[in-house]
This record gives structure tokens, sequence and C-alpha cells, in this order.
């Protein structure tokens, strides 16, 4: 690769306005300060979706319990999971996306500059035409309202004749808006692979972030058009007398679970992939050795994609399908599981054999992977048909999407956190703080998400906004909401952590962890147009080559 | 140099504790759970947990739910094993940290091996599931059984008996079903308005009810009790307090269940002043009591009210001062229900409280 990189020099000159800095933010084309732009979005939809939960688990703590209103419960649990999937995990995987993939393929900017601008404000009003709705809900005349159909608005609950007003229109819309902005970036992200990769960069030698992020925006494509599909045809229900989800005029409940989940689980995997991508990026830099396997490692993700594109219906084992298509979507669940096993026995390959270092990006691997392992054996309890006609539904569940979003993608997360954190700002984040920060967590995470499988088994569905006593719900619930406070303080030291080592953090220098892609190379943060003169490349890792002439991957490879 | 390797052992053995105690704190109420199916009574079921079945599906259930917890706590110990060996073993240690470990890419063999034996582990599984649900699904229907139409309403249970000519709400009653003659309850699942899902934890596993569309479940009750249950499919504003009752009865219990839910409404001349509130107000429009002019379907009927040990499904006992309550102010017991506040005069309220407690 070419050695001389210079640095270009940025724009930033003390003084100026703050209104200009506000133009050129709210104006740029730039894929880092959009990179920047989604993740400080999803982290302040983050914080809301936390108080949702906060709320959500104070009325839970003990049963018959009247901290909020029914209506007021069933606003929040719909408002928490639309924030935290669309809101929050979405555009902060966008925003690593964004930020990473342009400078570890060697590319000055995205494909579609302007594309990528449109495509974040677009996500960005979906979100504020969501919240709108708590004061537009009901209209002119009312007195406004968040929706309260759940996160799937399942048909005909989201009818008019069920919910009238235009709550669930905001949300409608929301979504319907904020899934072009995915799509764009969907597109954005495949042209920038696929055309914008720098001398000799193969499709072979690119870093698996590149790999999986290209394999995640193949799967936004096909599982976010079939949800915008949905929303336009409930919208023509509502306002233009269609019938298609309106059971009351012969419409059909159950083509909007097939359209919902269609486009629901392979979204499960639109958010899990970049997350692998971050562990396999971190794991290695950390264990000091290459990928385990990085051929398999592709080929696996490629199988995920595809398989999970034939798994939806597991979503639906409750309604009453034949015992062919149950067969059918229980055999393709829980071959998924094959190679997603190959993932994790890759990471552990990757790890046999090194030298970890427990720097708090690799512990907050580490956790994500052995919390994957537990919400992966639990997912292989739910693709057992009958065993999920006990389970769906339940708490059961509630803990095991929890611990693939919280102990998967939430710690895989924060890991990514650690480790671009000295990149974008060029400041570390304090170790003390973050080791603070994984232990907290991790002990709410786990008293939290342990315990709450335990009411699933014991009866209890979830979406309730209060319980009898008696049924052995009790004290698991009160420790449940304990858990979620310590995972709640755990996040403020991550906020604080944030926000001081902006200001005091360590310099970070180019190259914090002696790692080895392409990112590394140019100064932190990086220069507007990324490499002064684009580099070309060898290897998978070409810092590695550079850093070890005499031992080159090139020679292997 | 040296303090930096220190904390990160110390780090690495606190990763290693925390997992166990993880672990620990996991299995622990795995056992908890367990050991609730040994200390409960059979004849009171008040914790519907999903490992205590009284009823042939959710026995079966229950055995390939052992089999599936078998298998993925096996891959667990191992993986969790590996992982942590891997932790442990790998650290970075103080005495070469500056050298580079070999650097590995990969191995075939490795790789293969373990691609085929979790293909193993898929297909056996799938074969274990294949055949509880073909046995479950695909059940015979004996000619003891007993037909129940279940229809989910907005926050209540309809029940009718089609072939006994019944009509109840939100208590099930089924006969206790025995290998020699079984007679197991097939219930027709339907729905008035928005999914529903029917489910007693500890009787079958969930099935849903939705509009436009027919399903089916069944329950094999072995043990008689009361069994608990509510709602699974988020319907709406109390779909919390859309709870389930099931009484499964001895044979002798249940036939005289049958017969006094066949008598017809019984009528006292004394509470006809009740009566006449019953039918001169809003109320006929949705309940129905056999008998009088009262024959709406939206609300339960209420020919055989005092039959049943709960109101509102199952979100208060059925006493006088409850059914006052829930006559005058239904919010006060299911804020967002679909009863509306009747507005009544308190001699009117009385009268037709009187008159409800007659209907036995």
């Amino acid at each position: 690769m070419s050695s001389d990189v210079i640095a270009i020099q940025t724009a930033e000159a003390a003084g100026r306005p703050w209104i200009q800095t506000l133009h050129e933010w709210v104006t740029t084309v730039d894929h880092k300060r959009l990179g920047v732009l989604y993740i400080l979005y999803a982290l302040f939809f983050l914080v809301i979706g936390g108080i949702e939960a906060t709320i959500i688990r104070i009325q839970l703590m003990r049963p018959h319990n009247d901290f909020v209103s029914p209506q007021v419960f069933n606003r929040m649990f719909t408002m928490h999971g639309t924030t935290m999937i669309f809101f929050v995990a979405m555009p902060i995987l966008f925003g690593f996306g964004n930020y990473l993939v342009p400078l570890m393929i060697g590319a000055r900017d995205m494909a579609f500059p302007r594309l990528n601008a449109f495509s974040f404000w677009l996500t960005a009003f979906g979100g504020l035409l969501l919240y709108f709705s708590f004061l537009g809900g009901n209209g002119l005349y009312g007195a406004g309202n968040a929706p309260d159909v759940g996160w799937w608005a399942y048909a005909p609950l989201a009818s008019r004749a069920f919910s009238p007003g235009h709550s669930s229109d905001y949300w409608t819309i929301a979504l319907l808006a904020s899934g072009f902005g995915s799509i764009g970036t969907a597109i954005n992200i495949i042209a920038t692979i696929v055309s914008m990769r720098c001398p000799g960069m193969k499709l072979s030698r690119m870093p698996l972030l590149a790999w999986l992020n290209l394999v995640m925006s193949g799967m936004v494509l096909l599982a976010i058009t079939p949800l915008s599909a949905a929303q336009l045809m409930l919208l023509v229900d509502r306002y233009l007398g269609g019938h298609f989800f309106d059971t009351q005029a012969g419409g059909s409940a159950t083509l909007w679970m097939h359209f919902f989940w269609i486009f629901g689980h392979p979204e499960v995997y639109v958010l899990i992939i970049p997350c692998f991508a971050f562990a396999s990026e971190i794991i290695p830099v950390f264990s000091r050795k290459p990928i385990f396997g990085y051929p398999v490692m592709v080929g696996a993700t490629v199988c995920i994609a595809f398989v999970s594109m034939s798994v939806w219906a597991h979503h639906m084992f409750t309604i009453g399908m034949n015992s062919y298509a149950n067969s059918f979507f229980t055999i393709t669940t829980m071959a998924v599981g094959v190679p997603t096993g190959i993932k994790i026995f890759n990471w552990l390959g990757t790890m046999w054999g090194g030298k970890i270092q427990f720097k708090t990006p690799m512990l907050f691997c580490i956790g994500f992977l052995f919390q994957f392992l537990i919400a992966g054996l639990t997912g292989i309890m739910l693709a057992s048909s009958p065993f999920d006609w006990q389970l769906s539904g339940s708490y059961f569940v509630v803990a095991h999407f929890h611990y693939v979003i919280v102990g998967g993608i939430l710690f895989a997360l924060f890991g990514a956190f650690y480790y671009w954190y000295p990149k974008i700002t060029g400041r570390m984040l304090n170790e003390g703080l973050g080791k603070l920060h994984f232990w907290l967590f991790l002990i709410g995470f786990h008293v939290t998400f342990d315990l709450m499988h335990i009411p699933g088994l014991l009866g209890m569905p979830r979406r309730i906004y209060t319980y009898e006593p008696g049924r052995g719900w009790d004290t698991l619930n009160f420790l449940v909401t304990i858990g979620a406070f310590v995972q709640g303080i755990a996040t403020l030291v991550f906020v604080a952590n944030l926000v001081v080592s902006y200001f005091k953090g360590a310099k970070a220098g180019n190259d914090p962890w002696d790692a080895w892609t392409l990112e590394w190379s140019v100064s932190s943060p990086p220069p507007v147009y990324n490499f002064a003169s684009l580099p070309t490349v060898a290897s998978r890792r070409p810092l590695w080559d550079l850093k070890h002439p005499e031992d080159p991957d090139s020679r292997y490879e | 140099m040296t303090r930096m390797g220190e904390t990160m052992r110390k780090a690495d053995w606190r990763a290693v504790v925390s997992r166990v105690v993880g672990v620990l704190v996991l299995l622990a109420g795995i056992l908890l759970a367990a050991g609730l199916c040994v200390a409960n009574t059979p004849t009171d079921h008040p914790v519907p947990n999903i490992f205590e079945p009284h009823s042939t599906p959710a026995e079966s259930i229950r055995h390939l739910s052992h089999f599936v917890l078998g298998i993925t706590g096996l891959i667990f110990l191992v993986v969790f094993s590996l992982l942590s060996y891997a932790i442990v073993r790998f650290r970075n240690r103080v005495a070469d940290s500056k050298r580079e470990p070999a650097q590995v890419y990969g191995s075939t063999q490795i790789e293969l091996a373990w691609t085929v034996i979790p293909i193993l582990i898929v297909v056996v599984l799938f074969l274990a599931t294949a055949r509880v649900i073909h046995a479950i699904q695909d059940a015979p229907k004996p000619a003891g059984r007993v037909e129940v139409t279940a229809i989910g309403h907005q926050f209540w249970w309809e029940f009718r008996y089609p072939g006994l000519g019944i009509v109840t709400a939100n208590e099930l009653h089924v006969p206790v079903s025995d290998s020699a003659h079984p007679t197991p309850t097939f219930l027709k699942l339907l729905s008035a308005d928005t999914d529903h899902s029917f489910w007693i934890p500890q009787l079958a596993g969930k099935t849903d009810l939705i509009p436009n569309r027919v399903n089916e479940t069944w329950l094999d009750p072995q043990e008689t009790g009361l069994f608990l249950g509510q709602c699974a499919q988020y319907c709406g504003t109390q779909h919390a307090k859309m709870l389930l009752r099931v009484y499964v009865d001895s044979t002798e219990d249940f036939n005289a269940w049958v017969r006094g839910q066949q008598q017809p409404a019984n009528y006292d001349e004394k509470e006809a002043a009740g009566r006449r509130v019953f039918e001169s107000t809003a109320c006929l429009n949705c309940h129905a009591i056999a008998g009088t002019n009262g024959t709406g379907r939206f609300g339960p009927d209420l020919t055989h009210l005092m039959s049943r040990r709960t109101i509102a499904a199952g979100a208060a006992e059925n006493t006088p001062e409850n059914l006052r309550l829930w006559i005058q102010n239904p919010d006060a017991i299911k804020t967002g229900s679909l009863m509306p506040a009747m507005k009544l005069s308190d001699t009117e309220l009385d009268a037709l409280v009187r008159y409800l407690e007659t209907l036995r």
C-alpha cells in the first residue's frame, strides 16, 4: 500500500460563528459527518427508548401496579419497540457503516454522497414524525397520543375500526419515510463497495466489515421493500377504502403477518450482521491474530442471509398453519443455526493460540460471544414449533430477543464505540470508565434478561400492563426491574465517558490499537477526503504488511 | 507494563467468575421452575407452569422440550467451556507481550467438522420436533369428544357448546379425560374483532383466534382442577385482563354443570323490578338472558351469570359489590373495557344487582 499518506487540512478553524458550523453539518454530504450524525441521532433515541423501557419496568415491578394507565403502558411498549428497532439500531449501524466502509476499502467517500445525506434526513424526519404523534395523534381536536398497536401493528388492530384517530398513521408514515432512507443507504453501501474499492482490494481482500455491510445492505433491499409495501397497503385500507387487512370486510389478518415478518425476521439479521462485522474486526486485533477462516466467515454470512429469508413464519407458529408448514419453518429456522454456529467457532478459532488483550472493546466482544451463544440456543428452542406454542408470545420470547438485541447487538456496538471512538474523535475513551460501564452493564443485563425467561415459562404473556399476584411472577419481575436500573446507570456511565473523553481523553494518534485495516493508516479524525492518494493493498491486512515487511500476509493469501 | 498485565489477568478472572455466576443464576432459575412442578398440590394450579402439564398435548410438548433443552444445554456446556478455556489460556501474558503470536489463517478440516456436526444435530432436533407436530396437529378425534366454539372478543371469551346448547363466558368447563375412555375437548377458535390467543399453559400450547379464520386446538386433561391462562396475543387496551379459567371437572361434575347450564334462566317474581331495568335499558343491546327480550351478543351471556366465579373476564370476583361497581363504573375494575358505565340510579342499580344475583 502507499505509505505517502498526507493529512489534508480540514476547514476547521476556531472562532467561527456556531451558525456556520451548524449549517455545515446540516448541509454536509461527507460520509464521516453523516456517519456521526446517524450515530448521535441514534444515541438520542436510545435514551428516549431507554426511558420508555424504564416506565414499562416500573409498571411491572409488582402485580396490580398503577404507575401508568393501560393506555399509556401500551403506547410505551409500542414506542419502545419501534424506536429501538427503527430509530436506534438501524441508524446507529448505518452510521458505523457510513463512517467505516469507505475508510476501510480505501475510498474517499460513498458512491452517492447526496443520496447519503438525503437518506439520513429522511430517517431523521421519520423519527421526528413518530414522536410528533404525542402531540398530533388524535388530530387537531384531540389531546394527542402515541400509537398503541404494538410495534407489529397486527391487523386488524391497526385498522380504522380499532385504531381511530391518527396515532397509527404516524407510525405508518414514520416507518415508510425511514424505510426509504434505509433503502437509499443500502443502495449506497452496495454501490460504494462494488465500485469504489482501492487498487488491489479484490473482494477476497476486503475487510470482513465491508463484506458484512454488503450482505446486510442486500438484505435491507429485500426486507424493507415488503414492509414499505405493506405500509402503503395499510394506508390504502385506512384512507382509500381498501380491504387488504380489513377483516370486517373480508380482508386477511394473516396477510399482514406474512408481510410484516418477511421483513421482521431478516431485519434481525440486518441488525446482527453489522455486529458480527464489529466482532470480526475487534476480536482479531485484540487476539493479535488474523480472523480464522476468512472465506468461511464470508460464506457463512451469505448463507445466513439466504436462509433467513425463508424462516419468517416461525413468528407465526401459533396462527394455525398446517403441520407441513410448521415443519418447514422449523427446519429452515434450525438451519440458520449452522452458519451462525460456524461464526462463533471461527471467532473461537481466532482467539485460540492468540494473545488476548482485555481492553474494553474486547471485553464487550467477549460478552457478545457468550450472550449471542445463549440467544442462539434459546432460538433453537423457539424454532421447535410445539415448544414454541408454549413459548411464543410469552416473556420467554421477550427475554430471547432482548438477549439478541442487547446481549448481542448492543454489546458488540459498545465494543465498536470503544474501538472506533479514537478514530472518529481523535481521543481515547477512558479505560477505567469503560471497564466500569462493562461490568455494570453485564451485571444489569444478566439480572434482567436471564431472569426474564422464567416468568415466560410460568405462563406470563408479553404486552400485559399488569398481572395477577400468586402466579409465581412477582419476585422475578421485581428483580428484572432492578436489573433494568443497573443497566440504566451503566448507560449513564457510558454517556459520561463519551462526553468527558471528547474533551479530556488521551490523544489517540493514528493507530492506537496496533490494528491492520486501512482506517488506521490515516489521522484521527481522518481528513476530509480520507486519503490524499489512494492506497494500494496486497492483502486483507494492509497495515500488517506495512508493519511486518519480512512476513507479509500477501505471501499466504 | 507489569501492572497492566496484572490488571488484565485480574480482569479476565473476573470475566470467568462473572460468567460462572451468570450461568448458576440461570440454572438456579430453571431449577426453581422445575421445583415448582414438584411443590404444587394436584388440585390447585395457581402457577401456569409449562413444565407441569396435565393434558396430553401439553405433556408431549414437555417431553419434546426436555429433549431440546438437553441438547441445547449440552451445546452450551461445550461451547461455553471452549470459549472460557480460550479466554483464560490465551490471555496476553507479561513475559512475551511484545511478540506477535503465530498467525494462523484457518483450517479446512476443523471448519468442516464444526459445519457437519451442527448439521447432524439439526437433523436430529428436526425429526424429534416433526414427530410432535404431527402427533398434536393431526391427532384423531375420538367419538367421545366434547366440542366447543371459543370466540375471542375485546376483552373476554365466549364459549359455545353447539352439541349441548350451552353459551357461557370466560370460564370454560371441560370433562376430565382418561386414557381408557378419552373425552378430549376440541375447540374451534374464532374471533369477533382483533387477534387473540388461547393459552392454558398446563393444558396445551397456544393457538391464535384470528378474524376470518377458523383455528382449532384440543385439550385432553388428565386431572381435575382449575387451570389458569390468559389471552396471549396483544388485542388492545385491556389485553392484560382478558383472563381465562378452565375448570376440568370429573365426569359427574361436568354432567351436573351441563344440566345446570341447560336450564332456562331462573326467574324470581320478587326481582321483577331488576329485570325491568335490564329489559328497558341499554343492557340488552349487548347481553343475552334466555327468556327475556335481551339477545345481544356483543357482551357475555348472563343467563347463568351466578354459576361463574369471576366477572369481567377474571378481573374481579363475582360478588354483589363487584357486580354493582362493574355496572356503575367498569373503569374502576378494568379501564378501557368496552362495557359502558350504565348511569343508573342507586335504586335501579340495587334492583338490577339483586336480579342478576338470582341468575344461577
